[in-house]
């Protein structure tokens, strides 16, 4: 009798240990993305990259489950309805994209206490308990006046085109250009004008201001502003100067005509949509059981001259040049951030 | 007379009806949602929602519409979030100071005869002014104990649940059974009986908002203590949120016609329907119009009821 009790009770043991050992598997796991926002052509390239990405991530079975939800309303407190319920349905990972950075915190507080991986990006959240996947934009603002230090050596005069007021983003990356010019004094912002990060608002924007500027040596940009820019100069009929990009496709057709024609030489940055497959992977590796810190920063996408033509080849019209990110690039990102 | 139902009852069962049809729906889908931890979850973003729902039922109460509730509520929050925390005295003279701000609006629009929804959408400017002169940038912490009122586990019943009856409770006693609610409706239903009758219409409107205002407030604390931490355009979607959740609940929007038991259940109606169409995978394009149908069917519901009962009167 005890012999079969003492029995039964390894095998209850053995059966008990055995999801313990399989722990580094993520085969059974579900993962959620929760977005706030779909209406525009960045937004839209993230949710196709999730899905293309964590598609195939779940027929070779490396997840069980990756959904995207999109609230209907970009507002946070829908934003966190939407947390609870999949909570609910009993997600094992989170990968957000936050309407607000604060005012979910309650909500994915939640999601922790029950035991839920949380990795926010692009959008990303406070409270301490969430990964984050943060773009370093004044690096992408800092980047730019070092690329024309090397481009033009002898300095000059920059228009700086901004984005959005009152964004977040847009101080950042304007911070970042003006680091950039501290560090190569050469260089002199003479004029600074909001584009709204889009080519018809950049353009009529930059038409205004240049008949009271110097002659330009450079424009220094925050993407979706470069083609309006170029279209208001060549109307002015002024010098083009070396305008940064910023990966949309018109800016890179446009960059492609100039540079058969006439050999223009200028470079482009901005943040791939594809973000979201890097917060996918580095959800999956945090559920794998890999130590992962809390702040990651994800590289941006930079095109060259030389690889303009692969990358223009790769963008969809209207769209923005994208990567996916696979499995090594976020075993990459989270040991360099060690 | 036969069946002996008042008009009052039946108005209340066609939400609590659409509340527990929509409840079934959802434990039907997702099973896990059938427990303490799963119910608050469910629920706990409609107790800011009820707070501002019965908010909004008093100000219809007396015939008029609050369209600055969101940005009120979002002002609210911001205050909670800073001032509550940091320097509770002014953070709760503030919070005073607005409630009579709302008792004064109620006094204007009458004094002055103005519409309602000029007013409230003018003050929704103010509002949201100040609220992004108070928090710049999303930020600020719920005071500790927001936090723990609202993270509470009673026994028995999740706090949404316990908090949500209360609300009714002590809104069913204020409206339906005091003297001031009676003269507040009496207001919505006709003001010159009322004024005749020797009451002061200019008082009751002045309390009514007043009441609202207080509301209000507990609807912005409730939300600061869910989310810990407050936003200048957090709440903006209350103000269409509270007027549905009214109509849902039985109310009208002239008349006095109003329930505060109805309100709260409509406001825990409106939050489940947005939980059961993403738990039925519906997609985000789809979503604010099936919100919009699930409106519409209760509301066809209730004007199919409420011929019912006016036959059985014309008989």
């Amino acid at each position: 009798m005890t012999i079969r009790k003492m029995l039964m009770a390894s095998v209850a043991v053995a059966c008990a240990a055995m999801p313990v050992s399989a722990i580094a598997d993520t085969s059974g796991k579900k993962i959620a993305l929760s977005n706030n926002y779909a209406g525009n052509s960045w937004r839209q390239a993230m949710l196709t990259s999730w899905n293309k990405v964590t598609g195939e991530a779940v027929k070779s079975g490396v997840v069980a489950a990756a959904d995207a939800f999109t609230t209907a309303e970009n507002q946070a407190t829908e934003q966190a309805a939407q947390i609870q319920n999949m909570i609910l349905q009993g997600y094992d990972a989170i990968v957000l994209n936050a309407a607000s950075p604060t005012a979910l915190n309650g909500a994915v507080k939640e999601a922790c206490d029950a035991g839920i991986t949380v990795v926010s990006f692009d959008g990303i959240v406070t409270e301490p308990c969430a990964w984050r996947i943060a773009v370093d934009f004044k690096e992408m603002g800092r980047s730019q006046v070092e690329y024309l230090s090397k481009k033009l050596p002898q300095g000059g005069n920059l228009l700086e085109i901004r984005g959005l007021a009152g964004v977040f983003v847009d101080d950042e990356i304007s911070a970042g250009i003006h680091e950039g010019v501290k560090q190569f004094p050469q260089f002199k912002i003479v004029g600074s004008v909001h584009g709204d990060w889009a080519q018809d608002v950049a353009q009529k924007a930059v038409a205004g201001i240049l008949p009271s500027l110097p002659e330009i040596a450079g424009v220094v940009t925050q993407g979706g502003d470069g083609y309006g820019a170029a279209q208001a100069i060549a109307a002015a009929k002024r010098p083009m100067p070396v305008i940064v990009m910023g990966n949309r496709e018109d800016e890179l057709k446009w960059w492609k005509e100039q540079k058969d024609a006439s050999g223009y030489e200028t470079m482009s940055v901005s943040i791939a949509p594809g973000v979201s497959t890097l917060a996918f992977w580095v959800a999956q590796q945090i559920l794998d059981g890999k130590e992962v810190k809390k702040d990651l920063v994800v590289p941006f996408l930079r095109i060259d001259q030389a690889n303009l033509e692969e990358n223009l080849a790769n963008t969809q019209a209207g769209g923005v040049a994208n990567v996916e990110y696979t499995q090594e690039d976020a075993i990459k990102v989270i040991e360099a951030a060690k | 007379m036969r069946l002996t139902i008042s008009a009052d009852a039946i108005r209340l069962a066609i939400p609590a009806l659409s509340l527990t049809m929509l409840l079934a729906a959802v434990f039907w889908l997702q099973p896990r949602a059938m427990s303490y931890v799963g119910l608050n979850l469910l629920f706990n973003l409609a107790v800011p929602i009820a707070l501002a729902t019965i908010a909004q039922m008093l100000i219809m109460a007396v015939n008029d519409l609050d369209l600055s509730m969101g940005t009120f509520v979002s002002f609210v929050a911001c205050v909670t979030a800073t001032f509550l925390r940091d320097a509770p005295m002014i953070g709760a003279l503030i919070l005073a100071g607005v409630v009579m701000v709302y008792a004064v609006l109620g006094v204007v629009i009458h004094l002055r005869n103005l519409p309602s929804i000029v007013v409230s959408l003018g003050m929704s400017f103010v509002w949201a002014g100040l609220a992004v002169l108070l928090l710049p940038a999303p930020g600020g912490q719920a005071p500790d104990w927001v936090r723990a009122l609202m993270t509470m586990k009673p026994p028995f019943a999740p706090m949404a649940i316990v908090v949500s009856v209360a609300i009714a409770a002590a809104a069913h006693l204020l409206v339906m059974r005091s003297s001031l609610g009676v003269l507040i409706r009496g207001v919505g239903g006709n003001e010159r009986s009322v004024e005749r009758a020797g009451w002061s219409v200019l008082a009751a409107r002045a309390a009514a908002y007043g009441l609202a205002g207080f509301f209000a407030v507990l609807a912005g604390i409730a939300l600061v203590g869910l989310t810990t931490s407050a936003d200048a355009n957090i709440a903006l979607r209350y103000t269409l949120l509270s007027i549905a959740g009214v109509i849902l609940g039985g109310g009208e929007f002239i008349g006095g016609r109003v329930s505060p038991v109805g309100a709260v259940i409509g406001a825990l109606t409106l939050t489940l329907a947005g939980s059961f169409l993403s738990f039925l995978r519906i997609s985000p394009d789809w979503q604010i119009g099936a919100q919009g149908a699930i409106l519409i069917i209760v509301l066809a519901l209730r004007l199919l009821l409420n011929r019912v009962e006016k036959r059985e009167k014309g008989r």
